[in-house]
């Protein structure tokens, strides 16, 4: 299984060719305290780079895109009465949602944990 | 000690050294404790007698009210107080500066309350035939004169509501300029830098736009090679929405080059005029390319807003965009002023109306009457100020706090939050700022600087004020900046201590909940 990860804070596990996608713990810990989470509907496709879904906080809003392109599969609907998720599990339990790989290949663009360690020290 | 004639001391008796009272009825001095108007405790009475009405039928067909409204049952002092009791608890610019960053809370000077209560301007309505209301097209023609003048627009849709009304009104126009060349379904994209307003890419994607956004470079401005890279393919390009002065309160410097690349791409500018009054009497946006820019009136030209409102968004529009302006709009002929209400003959290619009526008629009055009493040079003078005033704030706080952007800023300061102590955040300073009798800035916008503070003095203040704010702004920030665990607890004096923002988000309590019926039916 490998986990890879996006400028924009994005983590994506891919099994099979199913990813699992959610915001890294960087970038909860940038947002502060979680309030809202607006998810993707089931059977929507994004292209990679889309605005896929919506994170809101105390102190902002910001967009979700999409890591890789593909097919929603399944979203976590558990985020939508318990925001506070992404801040306690973003890496785990906080998942926003299951996207179907139309294109393995483009995960060879994305940050192993290492550059994304380094990318984030760098900010 | 001195007695005065009676034989009383003149002095407060020893100074005691007790630090609090508790009071029985909740108030602390003259700040008096109010609970909330259902809390009030009259259920069951009423504050008005009414005879009931005899020997008329309801006409209501059974519809008639079976139980009793829950409205408490006050009388009118008792009504008075407790509106006059919560306002005292109101900040306002007739209170103190105001230093929320992009807002341009400037004072609302008298005399436009003055004018803006003559009958001929207060007790029109705007159904009255023309030619009984001449006076007041002509007023509309007039400030319009002077936006176009000021902004060397040749156009300006005067009936939008507020400032993304008016973002709604030059996005409408592009909209229909590209429909008039067919090209409004393969024009889609919007450019927006990442600084902007919310309102921004609200508003193009509220038109159909599909919004793209530009990256700010190290110097707080459009980063140029990304603007280039996402024109490279233009043929779907409808225009760009851009804040100048931007939002980190700093001259795009670019815009000239911006303008020309949009228009050769075969795209619109729109620019979003609420920094205006940086530049105003300055600097004419006509001339470095602007198609469309709506115009606070309650921000640059001093009409009440913050609550005290309504707003008003003219919209000045290019030659390009003009025949697309809103109807109604005033013209001029030989038999005097006249609103121009169908979108036929000269307003044939209108893309329509935004509006009941034609705009916000009061605030014409006060935006007029702040010109007129200022004048043009008086109005280059109040850009100058206010400019002086955020430089003076930035120079005063540079070595206590960070700026975000090396160089002198235009009419706001803005600082990232690197200088605070680990643990100590943005909000704990905003809330500090409250105890020392101050509005907050405004925090975490723009988004591009970390833990943002934009601090927008305006030309209002004297430099004493401006001292005075600094001194204290100063004294929270060292207190931020050595860790200071008290912040996190602050505002200690208010009459509310610091909410639980996060469980107001995530389970906010929209209603008030009656008391138990039998308590009700028992008083």
């Amino acid at each position: 299984m490998t986990v890879k990860f996006t400028e924009d804070h994005e983590w994506v596990k891919v099994e099979g060719d199913t990813a699992i996608v959610g915001i890294t713990k960087f970038a909860a810990e940038q947002l502060g305290d979680v309030v809202f989470v607006e998810l993707p509907e089931v059977g929507a496709s994004f292209d990679k780079g889309g605005d896929m879904a919506v994170v809101e906080s105390v102190k902002a809003a910001s967009d979700v895109y999409a890591p890789i392109s593909g097919e929603i599969l399944e979203a976590n609907d558990a985020l939508t009465d318990a925001p506070e998720t992404v801040n306690s599990a973003p890496e785990g339990e906080g998942w926003f949602a299951k996207i179907k790989l139309s294109d393995s290949s483009e995960l060879d663009s994305l940050m192993d944990e290492a550059a994304y360690k380094a990318f984030c020290d760098g900010q | 000690m001195t007695m005065n004639s009676s034989g009383r001391p003149t002095a407060p008796v020893a100074a005691s050294d007790i630090q609090s009272v508790e009071t029985v009825s909740g108030s602390k001095g003259l700040s008096q404790f109010e609970p909330l108007i259902f809390e009030t405790d009259r259920w069951g009475k009423t504050g008005v007698d009414l005879p009931k009405a005899k020997g008329k039928a309801s006409r209501l067909g059974g519809v008639e009210r079976s139980v009793r409204p829950e409205l408490p049952g006050l009388s009118e002092p008792e009504t008075i107080r407790h509106y006059m009791r919560l306002s005292q608890r109101n900040y306002a610019i007739d209170l103190g500066l105001f230093p929320l960053g992009s807002c341009t809370m400037k004072h609302n000077p008298r005399l436009n309350e003055k004018m803006a209560r003559l009958p001929g301007f207060a007790d029109i309505h705007p159904m009255q035939p023309q030619a009984s209301v001449q006076g007041a097209l002509e007023l509309i023609d007039e400030l319009a004169t002077w936006l176009k003048t000021l902004t060397g627009m040749p156009a300006v849709a005067m009936s939008p509501k507020a400032g993304a009304h008016g973002e709604l009104c030059g996005m409408l126009a592009i909209r229909a300029a590209l429909q008039a060349r067919g090209e409004s379904e393969t024009r889609k994209r919007v450019l927006v830098p990442a600084s902007a307003h919310g309102t921004n890419p609200a508003t193009a994607a509220q038109c159909g736009f599909i919004v793209d956004e530009i990256d700010a470079n190290a110097r707080g401005r459009v980063d140029m090679d990304d603007l280039r890279a996402k024109l490279k393919k233009s043929d779907d390009v409808a225009g760009i929405m851009l804040t100048n002065p931007n939002t980190c309160g700093l001259f795009e410097t670019d815009i000239k080059e911006i303008a020309d690349l949009i228009h050769a791409a075969g795209g619109y500018f729109y620019c979003d005029g609420a920094n205006f009054n940086a530049i105003v009497g300055r600097v004419r946006p006509g001339d470095l390319g602007v198609d469309a820019m709506h115009i606070n009136l309650h921000k640059t030209f001093s009409t009440p807003h913050g609550g005290g409102g309504p707003g008003s968004g003219p919209t000045v529009l290019s030659d390009a965009l003009a025949p697309f302006a809103p109807v109604p709009f005033v013209i001029k002929d030989g038999n005097g002023f006249h609103l121009i209400e169908e979108t036929e003959a000269e307003a044939k290619d209108s893309f329509g109306r935004m509006a009941s009526f034609h705009g916000q008629m009061g605030m014409f009055v006060r935006a007029l009457t702040y010109m007129l009493s200022h004048g043009a040079d008086g109005l280059k003078q109040v850009a100058e100020d206010a400019v002086l005033n955020a430089n003076y704030i930035q120079a005063k706080l540079k070595t206590i706090m960070t700026p975000a952007f090396d160089g002198y800023c235009m009419h706001e300061a803005l600082f990232s939050d690197k200088f605070t102590a680990e643990g100590i955040e943005t909000i704990d300073i905003a809330k500090a700022l409250i105890d020392e009798g101050y509005h907050p800035m405004t925090m975490y916008f723009p988004l591009v600087v970390h833990g943002a503070m934009l601090i927008e003095p305006t030309e209002t203040e004297s430099k004493a004020e401006l001292d005075r704010f600094c001194d204290s702004l100063a004294s929270v920030a060292r207190k931020a900046a050595q860790g200071d665990e008290s912040l996190k607890g602050a505002p200690y004096l208010a009459p509310m201590k610091r909410l639980d923002e996060t469980q107001a988000a995530r389970k906010p309590v929209l209603k008030w909940t009656a008391p138990a019926p039998e308590q009700v039916a028992a008083e």
